[in-house]
């Protein structure tokens, strides 16, 4: 009795949601870190440039947590809305991380709201910064937990179906499903890379638009740092991840490697365009599948020639895939560089084309965390729960979807040049030469 | 208690929280709004602005838990009200996220027009409309199965009386809740001017409130005799509900102790609300769905309850410091010290 149109909109609209949630939410998540770290250091060198480092990104940041809130109290009521046979099945076994969420997001919000109101409130700083830490973990944690739900939809576990009937449910076996620790790790190591990549983006930005601010020079330093630390991260939990998929979901790995017949000594294909069955075109380095997939260079890996034609996902994912790592690679080589150069004196890193460069990391980040996430969900298809339940016979039979669909495109149109509108005026209004100028009046201190 | 009991509590209770706290948040909205139209908004906007600020995230994370919960401890609820509220909770959400953004973008980037005041306003009476209408849904008569599935009678919604009072009755409500608190913080604040047009406003939406609270009562009889008769059997409790809203409107109307008429109104609606979920038992949807077949396994209920007791010895000192600083601080309610990032 599926609905094929409420089917295809219903997909549509969640690939809407969450790939617009998911730009907000990884800055969510990785910015009270990155304020964190600068408010810290600025306390501990006693250097007000940090501080108003971590001032102005919190004003930021508030604006793009209020449209993290809104879109996923969005998608959250969402799953409900377009998936209720999904919702109900996973209810049973997968709610616990779901509802340990809200506490997350509980802990965070409050904290949140008051840390930005007690700015020179307490005379230790160090206090107002211990407000901090339960907002970065409660953020940190909400990635967490949410992630869990997601990787059990990868590796469903800890249930049975008997006679179409679920029985010995375990919620905690189900949480720590074998997909759960990379994909949690590459998450959150992610956000912190984006995260620490945007912020040393605007820095730069603003030196390329005439500023010759130290302020802005100090803010690329400091997250160039950061990012390249968490894009080490990230890369070797991405192979991880890459291990992950040859022992447990073998069709996503071959299907986003074009990886056709089952055998050893696999090479990794890069690019390439597929003509009647045929890879044209690629670059092609040898051994390379075999040592992603086994860490064994002469390893055998599964090709797509096992499985039934009607549960292999779509072949584009291998294009997600290549770019997903040609930008994880490119952003470890620009930071790792800008640090090595920066530490031997070498003047190129300050010219404008490297400057452009790292602009360009900010989007390109971010262009990373939607193409991972496509190449993680659509190579999951059909399967909304591998192995389980299907995409088509998860869905809402209401006929309205198409009209939601609409509707939901437009508010994100709105929130999304109003969050950009608002963001950049506020900056604007506000430049950094004239806010520490105002402070220093303030204080009567020289720096 | 059996698990569903519990379970069920738990989440009506959180609802009950979200309804007090959203209704002062969407009050306050519409009465800024209206006094942008009757040019008394320098009376009220400082008012306003120091209690919304540092709380409305807070206040969403409730609704978030009341949903959220919903699945966990009755994952069938998804299918039934899944399938059923598209519409209206899409309106409900899109309206909610225009209004939670929209707020962090005026009160954090950049004072903006007139015209989003007044949108943010409008929303505020709007947003309970639309979830209200739910509970229009939970008391049947509006779903029926088709091929095994839920189908919702948009034309028999649209016409049936008890649809108009239940959302008229969540609008007065919002209305009403809101004056008595804005009343009291303003005093608290020390705003006379404030404090008289609130209080203005409670006397005025304080009957409003009352007479379709019973009309609904009166409507059920015919709608749904069963949950009539389990209303008519614990009177009592909206007897005591009924009392306490006299002792509110007389403390507010004698311009005395509006702290207390606050606690009073909060207790009112507490046991107006317990009472109304109690004599809704055993459906979460009449007449398809109750606690019993809609409940989750023992395994997660287990779960879900011990998580939730962990999670709430966190969240209790975290929400009183919250309190603490910014509800009770004389200097922060008075507008005094703004230390804002
Ligand atoms: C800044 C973003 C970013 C960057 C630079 C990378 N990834 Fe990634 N990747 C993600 C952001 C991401 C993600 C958005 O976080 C995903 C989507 C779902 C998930 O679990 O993580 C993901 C998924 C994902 C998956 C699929 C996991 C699954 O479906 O279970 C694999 C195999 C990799 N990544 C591997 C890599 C490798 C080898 C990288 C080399 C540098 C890499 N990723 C860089
Ligand atoms: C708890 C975690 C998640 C749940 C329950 C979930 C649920 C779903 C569902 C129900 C679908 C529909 C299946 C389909 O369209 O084929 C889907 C697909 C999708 N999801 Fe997830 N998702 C989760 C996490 C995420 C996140 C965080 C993202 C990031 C943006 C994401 C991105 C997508 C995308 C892009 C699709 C489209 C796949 C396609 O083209 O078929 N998902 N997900
Ligand atoms: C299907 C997947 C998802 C669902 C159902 C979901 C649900 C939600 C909900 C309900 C909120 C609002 C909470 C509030 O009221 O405060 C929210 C916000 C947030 N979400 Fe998502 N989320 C999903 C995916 C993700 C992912 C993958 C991440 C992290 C990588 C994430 C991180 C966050 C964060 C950090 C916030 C807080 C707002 C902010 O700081 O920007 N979410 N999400």
């Amino acid at each position: 009795m599926a609905n094929e149109e409420a089917v295809f909109f219903s997909r549509v609209l969640t690939e809407l949601t969450l790939t617009f949630h998911i730009i907000y939410a990884t800055i969510g998540v990785g910015v009270p870190l990155m304020i964190m770290i600068a408010q810290w250091v600025g306390i501990k060198k006693n250097d007000e440039h940090y501080i108003l480092l971590a001032r102005r990104w919190t004003r930021g940041f508030v604006i793009t947590v209020a449209v993290g809130v809104v879109t996923g109290t969005v998608i959250g009521m969402q799953l409900s809305l377009l998936w209720p046979n999904f919702m109900e099945l996973a209810g049973h076994i997968i709610s616990l991380p779901l509802f340990m969420e809200t506490f997350a997001f509980f802990f965070e919000a409050i904290f949140l709201g008051i840390y930005l109101y007690t700015w020179d409130r307490f005379e230790n700083q160090k206090k107002h910064l211990l407000l901090l830490v339960p907002v970065a973990i409660g953020a940190s944690f909400s990635a967490v937990f949410i992630t869990m739900v997601n990787a059990f939809m990868n590796a469903p576990q800890g249930f049975d179906i008997v006679n179409g009937e679920l029985v010995n449910i375990s919620p905690i076996l189900a949480m720590f499903n074998p997909a759960m620790p990379t994909k949690v790790a590459h998450v959150v190591a992610t956000a912190y890379m984006t995260s620490a990549f945007v912020l040393a983006a605007i820095g730069a930005f603003r030196l390329l638009k005439g500023s010759n601010h130290i302020y802005h020079k100090k803010a690329i330093y400091l997250m160039m740092k950061v990012g390249f630390v968490f894009s080490i991260a990230t890369a070797l939990i991405g192979d991880l991840s890459g291990k992950y998929l040859a022992e447990y979901q073998p069709e996503k790995l071959a299907a986003a490697e074009w990886h056709f017949e089952t055998e050893e000594n696999a090479s990794l294909i890069l690019f390439g365009v597929l003509q009647d069955g045929e890879v044209k075109y690629q670059i092609e380095i040898p051994y390379a599948l075999s040592i992603l997939a086994h860490s064994n260079p002469t390893a055998e890996v599964t090709g797509l020639n096992e499985f039934p034609e009607d549960e292999i996902p779509p072949l584009y994912i291998h294009y997600l895939f290549n770019i997903m790592v040609a930008i994880g690679m490119l952003m470890l080589f620009v930071s790792g560089l800008y640090l090595y150069a920066k530490r031997r004196g070498w003047r190129f890193v300050n010219q404008k084309w490297y400057r452009w460069l790292i602009v360009a990391g900010g989007p390109l980040s971010i262009i990373a965390i939607e193409t991972g996430w496509w190449l993680a969900e659509v190579g999951r298809q059909p399967w909304i729960l591998r192995g389980i339940l299907k995409v088509e016979d998860a869905a809402t039979t209401s006929n309205h979807v198409d009209l939601m669909l609409i509707a939901f495109a437009l508010l994100y149109l709105v929130l999304g040049i109003g969050s950009v509108v608002i963001l950049s005026r506020m900056f604007r209004r506000n430049p950094v030469e004239q806010e520490l100028q105002d402070r220093t009046r303030e204080k009567g201190s020289d720096f | 208690m059996t698990l569903e009991i519990i379970g069920i509590t738990v989440l009506w209770l959180f609802l009950f929280g979200y309804v007090i706290i959203a209704s002062i948040d969407f009050g306050a909205g519409f009465f800024n709004a209206y006094s942008l139209l009757t040019n008394k908004n320098h009376i009220l906007i400082k008012i306003i602005q120091r209690y919304l600020s540092p709380v409305w995230e807070v206040t969403n994370v409730f609704l978030v838990f009341f949903f959220v919960g919903m699945i966990g401890f009755f994952p069938k609820t998804a299918f039934y009200y899944g399938t059923t509220l598209l519409v209206p909770a899409s309106l409900a959400l899109i309206l909610l996220a225009i209004r939670g953004s929209y707020y962090a973008f005026e009160t954090y980037g950049s004072r903006g027009h007139k015209g989003y005041a007044f949108a943010y306003g409008l929303s505020g009476l709007l947003i309970p409309a639309a979830l209200s209408v739910s509970l229009v849904i939970s008391e049947g008569g509006f779903v029926s199965l088709v091929d095994g599935a839920p189908v919702l009678h948009y034309q028999e919604l649209f016409y049936s009386p008890l649809t108009w009072s239940i959302v008229f009755l969540a609008i007065t409500s919002v209305l009403y809740i809101s004056s008595v608190f804005l009343t009291w913080y303003a005093k608290h604040a020390g705003d006379e001017e404030a404090t008289g047009l609130m209080r203005k406003y409670a006397l005025i939406w304080a009957f409003p409130t009352m007479i379709t609270a019973f009309g609904i009562i009166v409507e059920l009889r015919a709608h749904n005799p069963e949950h009539f008769e389990n209303i008519v059997d614990i009177w009592w409790a909206f007897l005591i509900s009924g009392l306490l809203f006299i002792g509110t409107f007389w403390l507010i109307l004698m311009k005395r102790q509006y702290a207390l008429a606050f606690c009073m109104l909060v207790a009112q609606f507490f046991i107006a609300f317990l009472g109304y979920g109690w004599s809704h038992r055993p459906y979460l949807l009449y007449p398809h769905l109750t606690l019993y077949d809609g409940f989750t396994n023992e395994a997660m209920a287990t779960a879900l309850i011990i998580a939730f007791i962990l999670g709430f010895l966190l969240l209790l000192p975290s929400l009183h410091l919250l309190l603490r600083l910014f509800l009770f601080n004389k200097e922060y309610v008075t507008g005094k010290k703004n230390h804002h990032v």
